[in-house]
């Protein structure tokens, strides 16, 4: 008759009505400041810049080569290259960003900067309470709040950051045997017969070329 | 003692009219009982809306407003400083005046329908000869300021929100109004006081409720499902439909206007279930003859209270109809139903006061609705939309 | 007393002049409400109760709720081009003037059937609801009839003007 479905469905809200005030499962709610639970690993929201070692300036992995600037969708990243040159992670002297700022009032968390960053200078944070009262210039992030350690990375992301690290070790060892057969070479050129002159020039030069392969 | 009790807010305004020149006291009578109805309603309103918050979060596993002082309950003192700090946005195109009226219109037609509403016995702000005619008259008031607000609102959103809810009143009048003429057929007058009176008897202890009547409760039925459409309460809320229209006609009200908006809707919900009550639950009769030491406007308030909770409880279950559904609901099924019930009304009046009667109206209702609700309510057979006019 | 009829009557005439003056079609349905209301309230406070919540209940709740409708789905709330008043209103002079004469005429005849001496106010008979309810269902049962039938009968032919389009449109 009709009326039936009605009834059914106000004995099913009542069932939720009383069930959730005895059985604590129903009630799927956190608590959010006072109880927490851990992300999953793929949690993304806004990027932010790996550095290693101790100090996140001279760590800092990225090169200012400003593709993430390109290719960020809502424009949202500020670049400035660095004058002089620091030496990166194989020892190369790399330019460095003067200026790195991410608008994460812009960003669409899109990940798109850390696909395309050809360095793993870039990657995505989990950190989202980030209320400011300064709705400018707290949301525009600089080099220094960007700045995180590597050990951040693999606390939040750990298998993510354990590929990286394999692959960014092979690349420092592929580079350091390239360097070391470079040297070899340059040495043995360097011992062989000093036939011409000016000896030192010949030497350096391969030597530097090596290091901008 | 008893007796003081339950006269008690009567005494009380006695005592303080009392205090006044002669001159005065009608005046001041008047304006005591209008200060206690604009004080009341509006405390029971957010004592409403946090119950409804409550009510629904544990309906769908939440917990609801817990922040605010102990369980929350003190969020709509938080609700009601917010609305009022908050900007009072008009827009530019928008007709500044009618804009600003709608809502002081809906608030005042709102609150003069508590004006007949027996709250206890012997406390009606008046006992008006013609208590339903005048009840009904500023409900159908609401309906202009509904339309107001979504003309004057120069948004496509408020307007069709508003058409909605106009076509929906007007269709749903008519059903509160014939399931009420019942009520007025069995009792021969339109004054709310005697209908609660002619329903303050006890058989064995039992009460002489029209609800327990054929009649009456197929007329309280119709009568809950047109208060409910009437009020915009869902599943009837579609002049609202977040999902489809932002907000309905009150898309572009914000701050104090937006709140009285939200006054209106829950005080017209709270004076349709005082009039329900009145026709149908009693008044302010005790549901037992040997509870009848308990003052009747707690009775009264009880009964309000409950008729809310239940309303909370359907829109807590019910998803929104369509509008199709509800016209349909509304003139093929609901409407014939309430007629017939008038006949009904009628036959009990003259079949005399046998057993007989119980019968024969019980059996007409009970077959009606089982057939109607087969037949007229089938589900129509879904194939492609046909458009007749845009086209 | 005759202050509160006067401020009354003012409002009904004003609010009945904003509906003819007024540009916008919405305006001027709305102040059309105003002069309803001030109608009602005349019957109010000639005592006539049933009168006057009957006046709000239909022309407030019903008549102008239909007549916006009717001005939406049809043209819309913009103010035509071509002014606001009509180029025939000679005629609609003279139907207002038809109209007035035949108000005029039943109103100045009722006075005269009043038990009082021609024209002089006799004391207001207090009528309740259930006496007029009473008199419509004994003595006026043919008129209520005769409109209940002219009613449904409108109901049916705005009925079947909608639905004609059913038939050709397929
Ligand atoms: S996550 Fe997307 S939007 Fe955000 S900075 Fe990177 S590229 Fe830009
Ligand atoms: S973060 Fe990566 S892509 Fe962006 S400028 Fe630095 S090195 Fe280049």
């Amino acid at each position: 008759m009709l009326g039936e479905g009605i009834l059914k469905g106000l004995a099913e809200t009542a069932r939720n009505f009383a069930g959730s005030f005895v059985s604590a499962e129903r009630l799927t709610t956190v608590q959010y400041p006072e109880q927490r639970i851990a992300p999953i690993e793929a949690t993304r929201d806004f990027p932010f810049l790996v550095y290693d070692g101790a100090d996140w300036e001279a760590g800092m992995r990225c090169v200012a080569c400003q593709i993430c600037e390109k290719e960020c969708p809502p424009q949202c990243i500020y670049i400035e290259k660095s004058k002089d040159k620091k030496p990166d992670f194989v020892g190369k002297p790399q330019f460095y960003p003067a200026r790195f700022d991410i608008d994460i009032s812009v960003c669409m968390s899109c990940q798109i900067c850390v696909e395309v960053c050809p360095f793993e200078a870039i990657k995505m944070d989990t950190e989202f309470e980030l209320s400011t009262e300064d709705r400018f210039g707290g949301l525009l992030f600089d080099r220094k709040e960007l700045a995180k350690p590597n050990e951040h990375y693999h606390k939040i992301h750990p298998t993510e950051a354990a590929e990286v690290d394999a692959r960014l070790a092979e690349e420092k060892a592929k580079a350091d045997a390239k360097a070391k057969a470079a040297a070899e070479a340059a040495a043995a050129k360097a011992a062989a017969p000093a036939k011409t002159a000016a000896v030192g020039d010949a030497a350096a030069k391969p030597a530097e070329g090596a290091s901008r392969a | 003692m008893i007796e003081t009790a339950d006269q008690i807010f009567v005494l009380l305004k006695q005592w303080v009219v009392g205090l006044l020149p002669a001159g005065l006291q009608p005046v001041a009578g008047v304006l005591l009982s209008v200060v206690a109805i604009i004080a009341v309603f509006p405390t029971l309103f957010a004592l409403a809306v946090w119950v409804e918050r409550k009510a629904l979060g544990r309906m769908q596993n939440r917990i609801g407003p817990n922040r605010v002082g102990p369980l929350g309950i003190l969020q709509p003192v938080a609700d009601g400083i917010k609305s009022l700090t908050k900007e009072d946005i008009v827009p530019l195109s928008a007709d500044a005046a009618v804009h600003f009226l709608a809502p002081v219109v809906l608030v005042v037609a709102v609150f003069m329908g508590f004006a007949v509403l027996p709250m206890g016995r012997n406390m009606e702000l008046v006992d008006m000869d013609a208590g339903l005619l005048f009840f009904f008259a500023m409900g159908a008031s609401t309906e202009l300021s509904v339309f107001m607000a979504g003309w004057s609102s120069r948004n496509k959103y408020s307007l069709l929100g508003a058409m909605r809810a106009v076509a929906q009143m007007i269709s749903y009048e008519v059903v509160l109004l014939l399931s009420s003429a019942a009520v007025v057929m069995i009792t021969g007058s339109l004054s709310l006081v005697k209908i609660v009176e002619a329903q303050n008897h006890y058989t064995w202890g039992l009460p002489h409720w029209y609800i327990f009547t054929p009649w009456g409760c197929a007329g309280f039925v119709m009568y809950a499902i047109a208060a409910t459409a009437e009020t915009n309460r869902s599943p009837f809320d579609l002049p609202e439909g977040e999902s489809e229209l932002v907000a309905g006609y009150h898309t572009e009200y914000s701050g104090f206007k937006f709140a009285l908006f939200f006054l209106g809707e829950y005080l017209a919900m709270f004076s349709i279930s005082g009039l329900g009550t009145t026709l149908f639950l009693g008044g302010w009769s005790a549901p037992f003859s040997f509870l009848g030491w308990v003052p009747s406007w707690i009775w009264f308030f009880a009964k309000v209270m409950l008729s809310i909770v239940v309303f909370i409880w359907m829109r807590g279950t019910l998803p929104r109809l369509r509008q199709d559904q509800l016209m349909n609901f509304a003139w093929k099924f609901v409407l014939p139903l309430t007629m017939l019930n008038l006949l009904v009304a009628g036959l009990w009046r003259f079949l005399g006061d046998g057993w007989e009667r119980w019968v024969v109206c019980s059996a007409i209702l009970v077959l009606a609705f089982a057939v109607m609700g087969r037949e007229g309510m089938r589900r129509e057979h879904f194939g492609p939309r046909r458009y007749r006019y845009a086209e | 007393m005759s202050l509160v009829f006067y401020a009354i009557a003012g409002l009904t005439v004003a609010g009945g002049l904003a509906a003819m003056l007024l540009k916008n079609t919405v305006h001027c349905a709305l102040a059309l409400t105003v002069a309803f209301a001030g109608i009602a309230l005349l019957f109010l406070e000639l005592d006539a109760q049933f009168a006057g919540f009957a006046q709000i209940l239909v022309y407030i709740g019903a008549v102008a709720v239909l007549v916006v409708f009717a001005i939406l789905l049809t043209r819309g709330s913009e103010t035509p081009k071509g002014g606001v008043f009509s180029r025939n209103w000679l005629t609609g002079l003279a139907i207002a003037a038809g109209v007035f004469a035949v108000l005029g005429w039943a109103v100045l005849g009722s006075a005269r059937a009043l038990p009082g001496p021609g024209g002089t106010p006799t004391a207001a008979p207090t009528v309740t609801v259930l006496q007029i309810g009473n008199a419509l269902m004994g003595r006026y049962v043919l008129p209520l009839e005769i409109v209940a039938l002219l009613l449904t009968a409108a109901l049916i032919g705005a009925v079947i003007v909608a639905m004609h389009e059913k038939e050709g449109a397929k």
